[in-house]
């Protein structure tokens, strides 16, 4: 059995745990201890230490992004802790089982990362679709209040902290850390230009930490077990554990949390099941739809923030989507721009016109009147809707799975034009 | 300074300046579109995008947004690199997925800055197949017509609508490549600057609803340097016309005083020169046809031969050479400054406090630039509207020095609006009711004029013991009073405005004496003083008396001669009819028939701003002309030409009699009164030439010159000559062209460069973008204060106000729409005025038994008038507002004392 923190206590019957059994599983320890023992610095040293990387999918070591905080006596205030649990990524579930589960640990989590940067309000800006993880949120942090974990000196240390659960209205753009930021404003949820990063200009203007639930339910075992015993829970180094999904056409869809740097072919065979009777692999996104296709010859990889990169890809957040020879991948890549296009917030040119092109484009295939030429402006787009191009991460993110598509698949991009049809259909 | 490398050459630059501006400052064609020198960066639409490189040896290099990007010391880029230009073209392929392939037929191209992009790009083939996306669009009104189809989603107009003037009616709704800019539903646009989302919208969505009305392309509008007569801000001004119509008004920018925007008042008010109360010919009482303009002359002049006592009453709205013109006339001894009694001391009490001081005037650019702000008595939005968008700038100040600490370059509009979120520096507004620039004020008060006027007492004594204190309780708050005082004496550039709008001496009084307090705390600042009309200050410095003055001095049976004004606006219809009667000849030389003009024996029909040329001396003391457009039909000329008309056939006049041109008129106005010696230099004379040409007020574009007239006759006609300016009335002559040939920037008829037809040329006319037209900025400041300033005011603050059981004070209250005279004749600007009204806070309405929207009679000493009812909760009790100059109001004097009561009781 392998050492799983983040998942190990929960119940099998898929209840969420109260305040009691998670006390008795041991949580809340690590931030009795933390507040008697650490100075916020230490907690930031602590994190840093344990090479726990962002999981949301953009893998920004944590740590690092907690110590641009202004911090001491000259330090703004209010300063905020925000956690990003409005997951939006297509094929992406992970936070959902930690919040509906086990949502203590994402609490505790939050007590002490925001007692790290010595945030006076956290929010958990949470995907307007999560009932359930509401209803546990809810009842969760009211407990955690009674409890005193919450609201004015906590467990009687000199430390304070207001925690809201914020529901989200429901915008891909809304998961984007600023665009996050903005929607809790108030506002349009589109993107803000850095700099000024978050963390010196966030909410309401002031010092700002966005992180995503599964980065903050390490939180706890990071100061728990201690940086090393914390890294050494990987397979290759980067430190902790990781949710890994698999949907699409495999024996067994799921999540399952697994040493960080698990192969995906151990994920993919062993976890997963494989493939389901009578499809065959052709392909994977490794995290969310906004990652590079890998097919074959990368299933020996490990899944974790430098390899994938080395392949072209990105680990994202982990939780993959299968293609199979059953699917029109044509189709599917239509199917991940439509939506992007759809969610682009409409701010920069090249998102929410170029997406909308793609777009249209990729339906022109599918319905037959697709062009040989259209396969240059859609690897022009793929080339053009780079970060820095734009004025955020979404269409870069589109981008991933279409110019990758183009280079796995461009045989039946061809076979569109040619038959004019779609052959799946 | 940064010395930056553009392709490989280099370039002194500011230090910490975007890089998009400082390419254009450079005159580099690098295309934008969200970016707005006066809106700074976003980066949303990412047209501007460069090659930055790290260093020399960096061969690759990446793109940035040069909006987004500050130039340092050896900041490298090009500008000209492949992959900088492919992405450029691709963004002006994208626009154009959505964006109409209808140029020729659009009623922006021509002068649309998308167009000028898409050809800067080299965009020119359509790859799109797919549909256009198409809206509804909505009724915003009579200003401001919506074309979202052509929408390019630069975010430029909900920017300037909401972040820039403080409008709430308008944003941007949905997502995606269908984002719609508009109201949540149709409906007039709320803010009184809406017309700037025609200039400020790159492409066609939003354009001149009264221009569709009569359309013309921008390359056959003759055009002509002009200034905004619809109020003392004095705004310059782009006019057009073409077939004898004028057809639009744009912004001509001054950095000093409107910059980039006007008022929907000024953008709209224009219509009267097109209107059917126009004069086009002279009239003479009693005969049904046009007279012949010799007879009217001989027949107005007769009496005057005899050099009996003619009296002379000038106007505030009519040009510096038109009443000096009548003042040479009739002698300085009989002139009248055309104001009533009450304005004219006021205007004088002004005029006296800019030239004695201490405190110099206040520009709209310095308005915009001070750090703390008093307003004391005016509703600045509705009296003054420009010098409001300025104040709501100047809120951004004392913040922005926390963006810059954060190291926040003060043109990262986004960083900086998301760093100061809603922090706002003092401005506190003191008013006798609420106003609509209040919403980003630090404290209002509202109170009656002598509570307002006790109120600046207090923060004059705050300021400095030796400022009398007001007796008794106060109208605010002490601590605010020290808050106020506290706040103007910290900062850097203090501003005191105030104004005469509530015919009060006692709130222009504290306002001097707050100013004074300051100067002799040693701070540097400056006062605004708002004015009613475009040539208020002007007339004021004219000398002259006023109209109780010129009654009392018309003997009965003498010739009146009124000059561009309309007697029964300043003194009421009763007294108004009283002169008239008294008068024996009654002359009138105006453009509009106005009631007055109706009375007259003899009407000369005088040029409007568009048909002559005249200069004008706004509210800060600044003289500035404005340019004859065109050459109106019928037997239309300056009012100075038919006054001096007079002098020939009346042999007086002296030397006047023999004016030819405008320089004749400003010459011997600069000659005979010291205090104009610079009005001949507000702009060049009539004798100036470039390249020994005149400066063409028809563009090089300018189609149908031979045709237009074809169906008359084939002969095409003599152009008209222009002996008054350096302009000539046709394409002949210099196309106004950035440097090397530029203008002189108060002979720029429009903005124009190559490859830039929209008004986003202005950009190459400028020293730096966004800063003074090269050779400075148009106007002349004719007023300083003398060093070291006059001694503050003597005598003692006004006792409080009291509410009195049977009367009301009644205040008067100013429409930005129907308030002023000839805006109110254009048709778009009277379907907004409001109808002429009584106002009243909730207990007082209760108390003297009205209904909101029902009618109510006001009593007082000059008789009684029926007004519609008007809940303002924000009125001090006791105090009625009375809304001036609306149709239908009868003339009062204000403030007076009045009873008021429903109407129905009195059938």
């Amino acid at each position: 059995m392998t050492d799983r923190p983040l998942t190990g206590r929960m119940r099998e019957d898929g209840a969420a745990l109260d305040l009691r059994a998670y006390e008795r599983a041991g949580g809340y320890a690590a931030l009795r201890d933390a507040l008697r023992r650490l100075a916020p610095a230490e907690v930031q040293k602590r994190v840093k230490d344990s090479g726990l990387r962002g999981r949301g999918g953009a893998g920004f070591p944590t740590g690092q992004k907690w110590s641009f905080v202004p911090m001491g006596a000259d330090a703004p205030h209010p300063k905020y802790l925000v956690v990003n649990a409005d997951e939006m990524e297509p094929g992406t579930f992970k936070d959902r089982l930690l919040m509906e589960r086990d949502p203590h640990q994402l609490v505790e989590g939050v007590i002490l990362s925001a007692y790290a940067i010595e945030a006076d309000v956290a929010y958990i800006f949470l995907r307007w679709a999560y009932k359930l993880s509401e209803a546990r949120l809810a009842r969760a942090i009211a407990e955690a209040y009674d409890a005193g974990y919450l609201g004015r000196q906590i467990l009687g240390s000199g430390y304070s902290l207001e925690l809201r659960l914020h529901i989200s209205g429901g915008r891909y753009m809304a998961g984007e850390e600023t665009g996050l930021i903005n929607a809790l404003e108030g506002r349009r949820a589109n993107p803000r230009s850095k700099p000024p990063y978050p963390a010196v200009v966030g909410l309401w203007g002031r010092p700002t930490v966005v992180n995503n639930v599964e980065t903050i339910c390490n939180v706890p075992h990071v100061i728990g077990r201690g940086a090393e015993a914390y890294r050494k829970l990987s397979a290759t180094g980067e430190g902790g554990t990781k949710l890994y999904g698999a949907s699409g056409r495999v024996k067994r869809p799921g999540l399952w949390e697994l040493p960080l740097g698990t192969t995906i072919r151990e994920i993919l065979e062993e976890h997963a099941g494989g493939m389901r009777d009578g499809v065959r692999f052709r392909g994977l996104l490794p995290g969310g739809a906004s990652t590079d296709f890998l097919v074959d010859e990368h299933l020996d990889a490990p899944m974790d923030f430098e390899s994938l990169q080395k392949h072209g890809s990105r680990m994202g957040t982990g939780t993959m989507i299968v293609l199979d020879d059953r699917t029109c991948p044509v189709g599917m890549i239509r199917n991940l721009e439509e939506f992007f296009a759809q969610e682009s917030c409409g701010w920069c040119t090249p998102c929410w016109a170029g997406l909308h092109w793609v777009a249209d484009i990729l339906r022109d295939f599918e319905e037959g009147r697709g062009e040989m030429a259209d396969l240059d402006t859609l690897a022009a787009h793929a080339r053009l809707l780079a970060p820095g191009n734009t004025y955020c991460a979404l269409a870069p993110g589109a981008a991933e799975p279409l110019q990758s598509g183009l280079r796995h698949f461009r045989d039946d991009f061809e076979r569109h034009v040619r038959e004019h049809r779609c052959p799946w259909r | 300074m940064a010395t930056i490398f553009i392709d490989q050459r280099s370039y002194d630059v500011p230090d910490g300046m975007n890089l998009l501006d400082a390419s254009l400052t450079l005159g580099f064609n690098l295309p934008y579109f969200c970016w707005h020198p006066a809106l700074g960066s976003v980066g949303a639409c990412r047209q501007c995008a460069v090659k930055q490189f790290r260093d020399e040896k960096d061969m690759r290099g990446r793109l940035v947004m040069a909006c987004m990007t500050a130039a340092a010391p050896n900041t490298r880029i090009s500008i000209d690199d492949p992959d900088a230009r492919e992405f450029r073209k691709s963004v002006g392929e994208w626009l154009m997925v959505h964006h109409p392939h209808d140029c020729p037929v659009c009623d922006e191209g021509g002068e649309c800055h998308l167009q000028d992009m898409e050809v800067m790009d080299q965009q020119t083939y359509r790859r799109y197949r797919g549909l256009k996306r198409t809206f509804r669009n909505q009724d915003l009104g009579p200003f401001v017509n919506h074309e979202m189809n052509r929408c390019i989603q630069c975010y430029r107009c909900v920017r300037f609508y909401r972040d820039y003037a403080g409008g709430r009616d308008f944003d941007a709704f949905f997502l995606r490549d269908r984002v719609f800019f508009g109201r949540q539903s149709d409906g007039v646009l709320e803010s009184p600057f809406s017309g700037n989302l025609v200039e400020v919208c790159p492409t066609g969505v939003f354009t001149d609803k009264t221009l569709k009305l009569h359309f013309t392309r921008k390359w056959d509008e003759r055009t002509a340097p002009s200034i905004c007569v619809h109020c003392a801000a004095g705004c310059n001004t782009i006019a057009g016309e073409r077939y004898g119509l004028l057809r639009r008004i744009r912004n001509r920018f001054n950095g000093e005083v409107n910059g980039y925007f006007l008022c929907d008042r000024g953008r709209y008010g224009y219509e009267f020169v097109n209107g059917p109360r126009r004069v086009r010919a002279p009239r003479i009482a009693g005969r049904a046809d046009a007279a012949a303009p010799s007879d009217a002359v001989a027949r107005a002049a007769s009496p005057l031969a005899g050099g009996s006592g003619a009296i002379g009453i000038g106007s505030p709205r009519a040009s510096l050479e038109a009443n000096f013109a009548l003042r040479a006339l009739v002698g300085p001894d009989r002139f009248c400054s055309g104001m009533g009694a009450a304005e004219h001391r006021l205007v004088s009490e002004v005029l006296r406090l800019l030239q004695e001081g201490p405190a110099p005037a206040a520009s709209l650019h310095d308005a915009a630039q001070a750090d703390a702000v008093l307003v004391l008595g005016e509703d600045v939005t509705n009296t003054a509207p420009m010098l409001a968008l300025a104040l709501r700038q100047s809120v951004r100040q004392q913040p922005m020095k926390a963006a810059a600490a954060l190291r926040i370059p003060a043109w990262d509009d986004t960083a900086v609006r998301n760093a100061l979120q809603d922090e706002r520096g003092p401005l506190y507004i003191a008013t006798v009711a609420a106003t609509p620039l209040d919403d980003v004020a630090a404290a209002t008060m509202h109170a009656a004029p002598d509570d307002l006027a006790r109120i600046g007492c207090a923060i004059a004594h705050a300021l400095d013991q030796a400022a009398p204190s007001p007796r008794g309780a106060l109208a605010a708050d002490a601590a605010l009073v020290g808050r106020i005082a506290g706040a103007l004496r910290a900062a850097e550039r203090p501003l005191v405005v105030a104004g005469v709008s509530l015919a009060s001496q006692a709130v222009l009084d504290a306002a001097a004496r707050v100013a004074h307090a300051l100067h002799a705390a040693g701070r540097p600042v400056r006062i605004a003083l708002v004015v009613p009309e475009c040539n208020s200050l002007g007339a004021a410095m004219l000398g002259g008396c006023d109209l109780d003055d010129a009654t009392a001095l018309l003997w009965p049976g003498s010739p009146l001669i009124v000059l561009e004004n309309d007697l029964p606006r300043r003194c009421g219809a009763d007294r108004a009819a009283r002169l008239f009667e008294r008068a024996g000849e009654l002359v009138v030389v105006d453009h509009t028939l106005t009631p007055t003009a109706e009375r007259a024996t003899i009407v000369l029909p005088a040029a409007t701003f568009a048909e002559g040329d005249g200069t004008y001396v706004n509210g800060e003391g600044r003289a500035q002309r404005a340019f004859q457009v065109f050459v109106a039909g019928g037997d239309v000329q300056e009012s100075w030409r038919w006054l001096r008309d007079l002098m020939r056939a009346s042999g007086r006049g002296g030397a006047a009699a023999a004016w030819e041109t405008l320089d004749d008129v400003t010459g011997a106005l600069a000659r005979e009164l010291p205090a104009f010696a610079a009005v001949r230099d507000v702009a060049p004379p009539a004798t100036f030439r470039i390249a020994g040409t005149r400066i063409a007020r028809e563009p090089a574009r300018y189609s149908g010159r031979t045709a237009r007239d074809a169906n008359v006759t084939v002969h095409e006609p003599e152009p008209p000559g222009d002996p008054d300016s350096a302009l000539s009335f046709t394409m002949e002559g210099f196309q106004a062209q950035p440097p090397p040939a530029q203008p002189p920037s108060a002979l720029i008829p429009r903005f124009w460069a190559p490859g830039w037809n929209s008004v986003q040329s202005v950009n190459y006319y400028q020293t730096v973008v966004g800063g003074p037209l090269r050779g400075g900025d148009p106007g002349l400041r004719l007023i300083e204060p003398a060093a070291p300033g006059a001694p503050a005011a003597a005598g003692r603050a006004p006792s409080a106000f009291e509410p009195d059981d049977r009367d009301w004070l009644c205040v008067p209250m100013y429409e930005i729409f129907g308030s002023e005279e000839l805006s109110a004749l254009a048709p778009s600007v009277a379907a907004l005025a409001p109808r002429a009204y009584v106002a009243l806070n909730d207990g007082d309405l209760h108390r003297a038994g009205l209904r909101e929207g029902g009618d109510a009679v006001v009593a007082s000493a000059d008789g009684t008038c029926r007004l519609q009812v008007r809940r303002v909760a924000s009125l001090p009790p006791g105090v009625a507002g009375i809304g001036v100059g609306l149709q239908g109001a009868p003339w009062m004097r204000l403030p007076d004392r009045a009873r008021i009561h429903p109407a129905e009781r009195d059938r």
